[in-house]
């Protein structure tokens, strides 16, 4: 029977549930599982991803697999792919006990996996990328081209979507990306799909399509599982929900059987307490005003200021030159016209020295690329934008930066092994926070944030958002771009949409509605002040 | 409707993709030749002797073993890596199929060609294996193998010179006779180059080389057997940098100790202008092998119009830049286009 979610079960409570979840599911009297693994365990040097991972799937079920970052998703999921092969426990397919060695093993077994990035190959085709490694073949083992094509017609046509099949991958958008790894998926006429964060990249509309793609691939009698930190989509779109929580199974459920409420108490293990912001404290001083901003062709004519100690969102679409402004504004990107004052002084443009001496801070929208070095140590990470004030005569003593980010590393409640180990090895949560720890420890005056929740589990997400407000709190500016309106209005003091470049409306927190919001970034109300 | 039910959608035919910028990376080979007759056809004006088969059949065979390591040169370029000890595998395979001439006179031609080949796929397999298993990177271990088997090379040639006497002319006859007009030794390596095009286009291990250069991680996940391919590159790279040592002492007859010294760079010049990008994921043998033709072309060139030849490496060099500004130029229009061109459209 379906475990009951209330309270945040122990471990236990975990066991117990092992055994009341894995009897035969009440949905599918007598049915087998197509896949069911029991007990995985994987470590990577100290730290133990996977604890206790369990799983099963139903031919033609949605199964949701949610939990914090950190909670061993991504390493289990690794494991159905074959890239992990894991220390203890077993993998049933079909009922027959597996081993996964390898990708390839695990492509055989008609195991699929979509990843949050789709791994393409951008410099080939669309028909190559789904038959990559197994091509149809003609006489001398030669690929059939003929057939390709036309295979690659009929799985494009079954999803409905027009797509040249010769056209490289390079300059196709994610959700495009995503559709050509479903694609793969069904060539492969695989049993199981597992999509690891699919829709965080995709707009509302991509993601409505992706839906009704999966609900005609479990109708088909496929076994999806979906993973996703969006817990509405969860609900959405599947019929059985998985927890897991440090490196373990927690609970598997009906989806019906349990409320948004349940579920984050499984998946944090406490209760979540959210801080309603908005209800600003004392503004400041304008610190930050942008007048008349322009750059050909990206924005034009963008004015604002933002005061000590106030949260302001920029908000509209994606495209519409959020981020642009505020590389603008920092100096990574130049502008054509208009200027930008800190504190009354104008910022030189084209600078980011300038604007990191002036006091900005920028927590960029790409973490991975833009905000970390990811083969270098947690500790030099956080120590980086802070070289000048660590160094003594030139040169870094290393437990002055030790300390210093130990110091840091605690305030944001980073979760880590050692401080030498290498960022690549955090979750995405954990990571983003040390790219918070980096600037946090300059002292900005003004702080911009590009997307800071951005792919992170909600505990942590949580938890950034109570930092901003604190940040605010101390008096700091700060500039926040969000595609996430929840968080817009939960957070912001005032909230500016842009659309193609123009600022187009400004909201204040009160009078900030999901609807007014949307309608002013996709143009669907006149413009309101100027 | 549900799209995905299986309802049949009629798909219009593939949006034909006549961008300019596509256009131009599709017919980089074309572009090449255009430059190499432009090339040649200015140096035939200033110097009409120029324009005389005896001086194409001088730059055909002046190219002809650049375009056996670009083909196999491209074949490790391809999937990012890269191999840096052609010059010095050619050098130790003339040597050691000349020393074998001179103490066994009567070997055949075929016999000669093959021991060229062993020695060259040997080195390379011990290249391929630190490469892949080690997992060093390629610019590092072939780096170290150009030194070591130079090294080698010198130590077991230093004082001897294989003399033409001890070539004999059955095995020399690769390196002046010819059929039609064109010389053997350039049939030889254009079928090697239009195998190993087809092979690249057609084969499976072909098409994951390219896969695995344009993104590794991607390949792995898609159970491709990446340390064996790249294993292969490096095998088929050093077998035929081994062949062209053979070919290098029919073509000259004579050899010592420093035969190849410096190719590995020209050839890695020849494989990028023609148009193989140096990350890897894209390009083919035969844009390498015209990129090594105009590299020839201009050598030759420089000297009919006397010019002196000390601008040769000056001007393979600025024909590198101008490559790699136009692949970057062609790279940031085609992907403008690519997006331009929109993605998929999708029946609702």
């Amino acid at each position: 029977m379906p475990q009951r979610a209330d309270g945040a079960p122990d471990a236990e409570d975990a066991s117990h549930a092992v055994d009341a979840g894995r009897g035969p599911d009440p949905a599918r009297p007598g049915a087998a599982p197509v896949l069911a693994v029991e007990h995985a365990q994987k470590s990577f040097g100290a730290v133990q991803a996977l604890v206790d991972g369990s799983i099963e799937l139903y031919a033609g079920e949605a199964h949701g697999l949610v939990g914090e970052n950190g909670a061993g998703k991504s390493t289990l999921v690794k494991v159905l792919a074959g890239v992990h092969l894991p220390e203890g426990g077993r993998m049933l397919i079909g009922g027959q006990e597996t081993v996964l060695r390898n990708p390839a093993a695990s492509l055989d077994a008609g195991i699929a996996v979509i990843y949050q990035e789709p791994t393409l190959f951008p410099d080939l085709s669309v028909a190559e990328n789904i038959f990559m490694g197994r091509q149809p073949r003609r006489s001398l083992r030669r690929i059939d081209r003929a057939s390709m094509e036309r295979q690659v017609r009929a799985v494009l046509d079954r999803l409905g979507v027009r797509l040249d099949p010769w056209r490289a991958t390079r300059g196709l958008s994610i959700a495009d990306q995503q559709i050509i790894e479903i694609a793969k998926a069904l060539t492969l006429e695989a049993r199981v799909i597992v999509m690891d964060e699919p829709t965080a990249a995709l707009s509302a509309a991509e993601v409505a399509r992706l839906f009704r793609v999966i609900e005609a691939l479990r109708q088909d009698g496929a076994a999806i599982l979906f993973i996703s930190h969006r817990l509405d989509e969860v609900f959405a779109s599947c019929q059985r929900i998985t927890v897991m929580r440090d490196g373990r199974w927690v609970l598997t459920s009906l989806a019906g059987d349990l409320t948004p409420d349940d579920l984050v108490r499984a998946m944090v293990g406490r209760d979540l307490v959210e801080r309603e912001a908005g209800a600003a404290a004392e503004l400041g001083e304008p610190v930050l005003r942008v007048e008349r901003l322009t750059r050909e062709g990206t924005f034009v004519d963008v004015s604002f200021e933002v005061r000590a100690g106030e949260i302001v969102a920029l908000a509209g679409l994606v495209g519409a030159g959020r981020s642009e402004v505020a590389r603008a504004i920092f100096g990574v990107d130049r502008y054509d016209a208009g200027s930008v004052t800190i504190g009354g002084r104008p910022l030189k443009r084209g600078s980011p020295t300038a604007a990191m001496e002036a006091g900005i801070g920028l927590v960029p929208e790409d973490r991975r690329q833009h905000g970390l070095v990811m083969d270098e140590s947690l500790e030099r990470n956080i120590a980086l934008a802070s070289l000048y004030r660590l160094a003594r005569h030139g040169l870094i003593p290393a437990h002055a930066s030790r300390l210093f980010a130990a110091d840091w590393a605690q305030r944001l409640q980073i979760k880590y092994g050692r401080l030498t180990d290498p960022v690549l090895n955090l979750s995405g949560g954990n990571q983003q926070k040390v790219v918070l720890a980096k600037w946090l420890s300059r002292k900005p005056t003004v702080l911009i944030v590009d997307e800071p929740t951005r792919g992170i589990d909600v505990g942590t997400k949580a938890e950034v958002h109570r930092l901003l407000v604190a940040l605010a709190g101390d008096g700091v500016a700060v500039l926040m771009i969000s595609s996430e309106l929840p968080e817009v209005l939960r957070l912001a003091d005032r909230i500016l949409v842009l659309r193609e470049g123009r600022l187009v409306a400004e909201l204040a927190h009160d009078e900030a509605t999901e609807e007014a919001v949307i309608g002013a970034a996709a143009g669907l109300v006149s413009a309101v002040p100027a | 409707m549900n799209a995905a039910a299986g309802a049949p959608v009629r798909i219009a035919p593939a949006v034909r993709s006549h961008r300019l910028a596509e256009t131009l990376a599709r017919f980089r080979g074309l572009a090449i030749a255009a430059v190499i007759l432009i090339v040649f056809g200015a140096t035939s004006i200033k110097n009409p002797s120029f324009a005389h088969s005896t001086s194409i059949q001088e730059i055909l065979t002046g190219a002809a073993l650049f375009i056996l390591l670009a083909v196999g040169e491209t074949v490790v370029i391809v999937t990012r890596n890269v191999d840096l000890s052609v010059g010095s595998t050619l050098g130790l395979s003339a040597f050691e199929v000349g020393q074998l001439y001179t103490h066994h006179p009567h070997t055949s031609v075929a016999v000669a060609l093959l021991v060229g080949i062993a020695i060259g796929a040997a080195c390379g397999a011990v290249i391929g294996l630190i490469t892949t298993v080690a997992r060093v990177p390629s610019l590092v271990v072939t780096l170290a193998a150009l030194y070591i088997i130079r090294g080698y090379v010198n130590v077991i040639g230093s004082g001897i010179q294989i003399e033409p006497s001890s070539v004999p002319t059955s095995f020399q006859s690769i390196g002046y006779s010819s059929i039609l007009g064109v010389p053997w030794l350039f049939v030889i390596v254009i079928a090697v180059a239009l195998v190993a095009a087809y092979g690249m286009r057609t084969f499976r291990a072909g098409r994951e080389l390219y896969a695995i250069g344009s993104n590794p991680e991607a390949a792995a996940l898609a159970g491709i057997p990446v340390a064996r391919r790249v294993f292969g590159a490096f095998v088929i790279s050093g077998a035929l940098a081994g062949l062209g040592g053979a070919l290098f002492l029919a073509e000259y007859a004579t050899v010592d100790a420093t035969g190849g010294s410096g190719y590995e760079l020209l050839v890695v010049a020849a494989v990028v202008v023609g148009g193989v990008a140096i990350f890897g994921g894209s390009g083919n043998v035969i844009g390498a092998a015209l990129g090594a033709i105009l590299l020839q072309v201009i050598n030759q060139s420089l000297v009919a119009v006397r010019v002196s030849p000390f601008w040769d490496s000056a001007i393979a060099g600025a024909l590198l830049l101008a490559a790699i500004a136009f692949d970057r130029l062609l790279s940031t229009r085609a992907t403008r286009a690519m997006r331009a061109k929109g993605g998929a459209t999708y029946v609702e």
